[in-house]
């Protein structure tokens, strides 16, 4: 075991896929030498060569692309997009054509791809370096879409994701790379050391996609939150003084269905929570999805926190971030109070 | 106070429309044999000149001439012929099916089969392609059977791709044809990432792509040129001109200003410009970038000069945007008709085999089409609907099974 950031764990799930599969090949803009921009590949390239992680043009619609062509010839690319907000010239190689050569040629071909990208606010950011584009994803059939809280399941879910057999969008929440921000951004920030989840094996272990975690048990509420969500979700517990179920999603597609209705049909409540912009939302689909499974059990109308639909404002990071205090308001009114 | 002078916005147009007289003067043909051939590891910036001139062997008489003949054997030429004559009667054949109304669409090739049978013969049989809608001639030369192709177009029980896909949009990676998307121009990036993966694993098989000329718009293009100049990837990238995007001529994708094959020389990418309806350039075109590619030295541009002879599609009509009779017009002639000449001229064909092999691909698809519709055409005997929720993912995920529950099926 060792202490690892979540840089370090994202970081050590390539060295040790690279390690493990000679398949296995890393790059994307400034990823090579250099090692990243928040580096996440840092010292992949002198450990494992040149021809195994490498930068690459300006191009992420190229990038993805020739991820594809690999994929297609066999091998396993992990891409990294420096911004998710940087993706978007890659979104048709990622919809018409990742999401489908399985479908569309009935098997016949595919691309075992992954695709990291930093995404989220909370960094002064401005609103080409804070989008939160889950939505996007989720909404593409034939892909797959994954969300990290700690550094333990950053490991773990990129190594499943490299070995998955389906191209998956691999969404790294940055404003937790280096701790477990709450949302109280007046506080100082605590370090990924203090927190249990900091323990990560330094070999092969993987946490697998479909399945979401329970962050914190709890009777009163429900919270379905993902990504730096989740920890600002628990400190708003605290904060609301509400015993809730805080069940962090891990893999927004395919959703652990069985998890979401467990606990909500334990609590009767439930409150969901992002960081995108509300208006359709993947909580749009929690929602829907809670009231299809659990609409007998709810005893309060489930309630939805998330970015204004807005682009994300430079000037108002506080006031647009879905902290916890508004967190704690839904959580109350949820509760009735 | 200086005199500015007032700007304008030009917006490129055809020669003629439809009502003129299809007239292709402004076009220098070049004569045959003219251009010379560098060794294939020449430097892209000492033959850019190539990327504006037009490499041709054939001449009027059916004669291969100048340093560009492959120097094909009979045999090889004859199979190309076939191959052409057969590529044209399956296209008839499916062409009439869906006019039938036996299926919803469909594309036809005619007077650019050189353009993909020439390279398909050239290339290795591991060598992977990634075609755009337009190179039906490669399946055909890989010897992919017509039955299936006809079972895609007829989306019927047969169909190897299950009715998920519109006619036309063939995959099978055991004939090294990649699955073709309707999203056009994203193969041509891909294919570089194929050859890539090839490079890197230290394979010997190249990569091969196709566009259109008007899709050399979509960054796709760009994007491919860049990384196959930046990787030095072995891949061909064939961009086949054949004048008309559906109903854009060729200067609305910026074909005014320079060639098609001229693009890649700011890419440092050596750009090649060929007859596109003669076989035999067109073959050694492509034997001299998969020499290059296989030697490791990166990839070629090659602009097929080629014209549509047909609508873009069933769903076309070109006598709306363009004279009625340019196809015969074009001064390039028709592929299969000059490489006829040319075995007749070299004593290797007659008139009479001509007829006779007319007679004999005719019959070889109708066959064909009698079994491809013994399983069904499009609506009468479609595969299980079950198999649509199949192949979204490797594992069938809950929330798809619940909808196939949903279904019903």
């Amino acid at each position: 075991m060792a202490t690892m950031n979540m840089i370090q764990a994202i970081n050590s799930a390539m060295a040790v896929m690279l390690e493990r599969d000679p398949n296995v090949l890393v790059f994307g803009e400034d990823v090579g030498y250099f090692g990243g921009v928040f580096r996440a590949t840092e010292g992949l390239q002198k450990k494992f060569g040149i021809t195994r992680c490498f930068d690459t043009p300006i191009g992420e619609g190229g990038i993805i692309a020739a991820a594809i062509g690999m994929g297609a010839y066999g091998l396993r690319p992990v891409v990294e997009i420096q911004f998710a907000d940087y993706i978007y010239p890659g979104y048709d190689q990622i919809v018409s054509e990742a999401a489908r050569l399985r479908y569309r040629s009935a098997g016949d071909f595919w691309c075992p791809i992954t695709v990291r990208t930093p995404y989220g606010g909370g960094i002064f950011g401005g609103q080409t370096h804070s989008q939160s584009p889950e939505a996007l994803f989720t909404h593409v059939a034939g892909i797959k879409t994954v969300i990290p809280s700690t550094p333990y399941d950053a490991k773990g879910l990129l190594i499943s994701a490299i070995e998955d057999e389906d191209p998956v969008i691999f969404l790294e929440p940055k404003r937790i790379y280096n701790g477990p921000f709450d949302g109280h951004h007046e506080r100082p920030v605590s370090p990924w050391a203090q927190h249990p989840a900091s323990e990560v094996p330094e070999g092969y272990y993987t946490v697998p996609l479909g399945k979401a975690a329970i962050a914190r048990e709890g009777s009163d509420l429900t919270v379905l939150a993902y990504g730096t969500m989740v920890h600002v979700a628990l400190a708003a517990a605290a904060d609301a003084g509400v015993d809730a179920e805080v069940i962090d999603l891990r893999t927004m597609l395919p959703l652990d269905i069985d998890a979401i209705v467990k606990s909500v049909e334990k609590t009767g409540r439930c409150v969901i929570v992002h960081e995108a912009t509300r208006t359709s939302g993947f909580g749009a689909e929690l929602t829907a999805l809670v009231q299809e499974y659990c609409f007998y059990h709810l005893e309060a109308p489930i309630e939805r926190v998330a970015g204004w639909d807005t682009p994300y404002p430079h000037a108002f990071e506080w006031q647009y971030f879905p902290g916890p205090g508004r967190v704690a308001d839904a959580m109350r009114r949820a509760m009735g109070k | 106070m200086q005199n500015k002078k007032k700007l304008s916005l030009y917006i490129p147009q055809p020669e003629q429309r439809p009502g003129d007289i299809p007239d292709f003067s402004k076009i220098v043909i070049p004569p045959p044999g003219n251009v010379p051939r560098p060794d294939s590891a020449v430097a892209a910036h000492d033959i850019r000149d190539i990327a504006f001139k037009l490499i041709r062997v054939l001449d009027n008489d059916g004669k291969a001439v100048g340093p560009w003949n492959p120097r094909l054997d009979p045999e090889t030429l004859k199979r190309g012929l076939r191959l052409m004559m057969l590529t044209r009667a399956y296209d008839d054949r499916m062409y009439r099916a869906q006019r039938q109304g036996k299926t919803s669409f469909y594309m036809k090739c005619t007077g650019e089969e050189a353009v993909s049978i020439a390279p398909a013969l050239a290339l290795d049989p591991g060598d992977m392609c990634f075609p755009s809608y337009r190179q039906q001639g490669l399946l055909l030369t890989r010897g992919y059977p017509m039955v299936d192709m006809m079972c895609q177009v007829y989306s019927n029980v047969r169909d190897p791709l299950k009715g998920r896909q519109l006619p036309i949009m063939y995959s099978s990676k055991a004939h090294g044809f990649f699955t073709i998307s309707g999203n056009l121009g994203t193969q041509f990036s891909q294919a570089v990432g194929w050859a890539m993966a090839s490079a890197y694993k230290g394979d010997d098989r190249i990569a091969a792509t196709w566009i259109g000329e008007g899709t050399t718009a979509e960054g796709d293009f760009h994007q491919g040129l860049n990384f196959a100049s930046v990787y030095r990837a072995p891949v061909i990238l064939n961009v086949v001109n054949n004048q008309w995007a559906i109903s854009s001529f060729q200067g609305i994708a910026g074909g005014e200003q320079a060639t098609f094959a001229a693009r890649g020389i700011g890419y440092g990418v050596p750009g090649l410009r060929v007859d596109g309806n003669d076989f035999l350039a067109v073959f050694a075109v492509t034997q001299w970038a998969a020499e290059r590619a296989r030697n490791n030295l990166g990839a070629t541009l090659i602009e097929h000069y080629t014209y549509r002879a047909e609508g873009h599609s069933t769903s076309d009509d070109p006598s709306r945007y363009r004279p009625m009779d340019e196809a015969k017009n074009w001064p390039l002639g028709d592929p299969i008709v000059r490489l006829k000449t040319h075995l007749i001229a070299i004593g290797a064909w007659s008139e009479a085999e001509h007829e006779k092999q007319q007679k004999d691909v005719i019959e070889d698809v109708r066959a064909a089409n009698k079994e491809a519709e013994s399983y069904g055409t499009l609506g009468t005997n479609p595969p299980s609907v079950k198999t649509m929720f199949e192949d979204v993912y490797k594992e069938m995920p809950w929330h798809l099974r619940r909808q196939r529950q949903e279904l019903g099926v």
